[in-house]
């Protein structure tokens, strides 16, 4: 079972492979489309900035297949951080880009209420999780599990059912999805110690039951 | 709620871990992945890795039996990170872009530039557009003179004339999404952070500031957070105390501080 991480130029993907190769995962990073194709499952991750992610995507041909050939298919994919941001409509983060469009929704700047306390934007460090869905991402985990976040812009997807888990920041924010077989975090698992080891066990048992 | 962060610092010279006073002292605690193994073990929420080394190469005094020989600095970091589950910013050296991009390739999440950053500022902002104001950490060294305080340069000696206040904003302006925040005076004294200092940098700028130098006492943290900062690090509490997580985190929980256990 091989799980392919999609190699768009956005960030560091390193931390993600060393995170699924010490789960044991057979973990190829690649943005040849056969690759991906072949892959059981597919992690988009990324850090940076959305217009340049999904202008990576598209140059690479790998926009249209995610949507049509992973999703499209009920296949895995798992978005993580900008990853996650990508699969809604739009997003506002430096003017409006489009997004692939894979889950209805739009990405908005983090709004917290100002000076009370002082809530820095971008919000990074360790945050408390609420998951409204148990039985995917977040199974066998926790209540109020913390896991590290490093953003500015937040997911609003547009069908409360889509959302699989909640964190605060001066505003609640979604901070999980869970649409059919694409799941996402915004938060970053491989680098949440053992909660974000287990969260990567329930998707890789959700990959293997597929 | 965000929790404030605490952080170990780790400092590298010529291939070893050391310890640091006033940065003019080191001291080798040893091999330099062996307080990683045990940081993940204690689930610790991030680290900080600089290496300071002043000259090229490795050291040729004493080396622990057994440990692995490195290369250089990158296979260090290529090594802790691929057994470090947690966020890990590198420091030290760092100069061009392409070092950055090869910093990320081999495994970190975030690096801190200090005299690069100073001299070329413009590092800052490109850094920050290709690869996230998060990545971005522009580290600042301070002096306390009679005269107030001072940026230093060149791992604690270059002064530059310049106020911290004004460097710190001038680097978020730039791009910088966090700001560690050292003090020459306190670094390996223990004898609690630079209160004033840190006071003075949380309230000029809108970013995370990281504090760091002088912990002494696992109820110094406290005070740093009290001051202003988001995240309280230090370095050398974290060797030569036993659990020096668990005991920072509970310090800061009789504090008042929600913090990750």
């Amino acid at each position: 079972m091989t799980i392919a991480i999609i190699d768009y130029g956005m960030g560091n993907l390193t931390s993600v492979r060393n995170a699924f190769a010490h789960l044991g995962a057979d973990v190829v990073v690649s943005h040849d489309p056969g690759v991906l194709r072949a892959a059981k499952g597919v992690v988009l991750p990324g850090v940076g900035a959305f217009g340049e992610g999904m202008a990576h995507l598209q140059e690479l041909g790998l926009a249209q297949l995610l949507k049509d050939e992973i999703a499209g298919q009920h296949r895995p994919l798992l978005g993580i951080c900008l990853g996650m941001q990508l699969l809604l409509d739009d997003s506002a983060e430096h003017g409006q880009h489009q997004g692939l469009g894979i889950i209805p929704g739009k990405v908005r700047r983090l709004a917290p209420p100002p000076n009370d306390p002082p809530y820095r934007v971008p919000h990074v460090g360790w945050n408390h999780v609420e998951a409204s869905k148990t039985e995917g991402l977040f199974k066998g985990l926790p209540e109020n599990e913390a896991f590290y976040f490093v953003h500015s812009f937040v997911c609003q997807p547009e069908r409360p059912d889509d959302a699989a888990g909640w964190s605060e920041h001066g505003e609640r924010f979604v901070c999980a999805l869970e649409h059919g077989s694409v799941w996402a975090a915004q938060f970053h698992p491989e680098k949440s110690h053992k909660a974000g080891l287990a969260l990567l066990t329930n998707w890789l048992e959700f990959v293997a039951s597929c | 709620m965000l929790m404030p962060r605490l952080i170990p610092v780790l400092l590298l010279m010529n291939g070893q871990l050391v310890r640091s006073e006033t940065f003019t002292t080191h001291q080798i605690i040893g091999d330099p992945l062996h307080e990683v193994a045990r940081f993940n073990e204690w689930k610790v929420d991030e680290l900080i890795y600089l290496d300071i080394s002043r000259t090229a190469g490795l050291a040729q005094g004493r080396r622990d039996s057994g440990n692995r020989a490195y290369a250089d600095a990158m296979e260090v970091l290529e090594a802790v990170a691929s057994h470090c589950f947690m966020p890990l910013t590198w420091g030290g050296h760092v100069t061009s872009l392409d070092q950055v991009r090869d910093i990320f390739k081999r495994g970190a999440d975030k690096v801190a530039i200090n005299t690069a950053a100073f001299e070329t500022p413009e590092l800052i902002t490109q850094v920050s557009k290709r690869f996230g104001a998060q990545a971005m950490v522009v580290s600042i060294d301070v002096r306390q003179t009679e005269d107030g305080y001072e940026v230093m340069t060149r791992g604690g000696r270059e002064p530059t004339g310049r106020d911290p206040v004004s460097w710190a904003k001038e680097a978020e302006d730039r791009g910088a999404g966090e700001i560690l925040l050292q003090s020459l005076n306190r670094d390996g004294r223990g004898t609690g952070y630079d209160v004033a200092l840190i006071e003075q940098v949380s309230q000029a700028v809108t970013i995370p500031v990281i504090a760091c130098s002088g912990v002494g006492v696992y109820e110094h943290y406290a005070k740093g957070l009290k001051a202003g900062a988001d995240a309280v690090a230090a370095a050398n509490i974290w060797h030569f105390k036993e659990l020096a997580d668990r005991g920072g985190k509970r310090a800061l929980q009789r504090a008042g501080f929600d913090v990750r256990m």
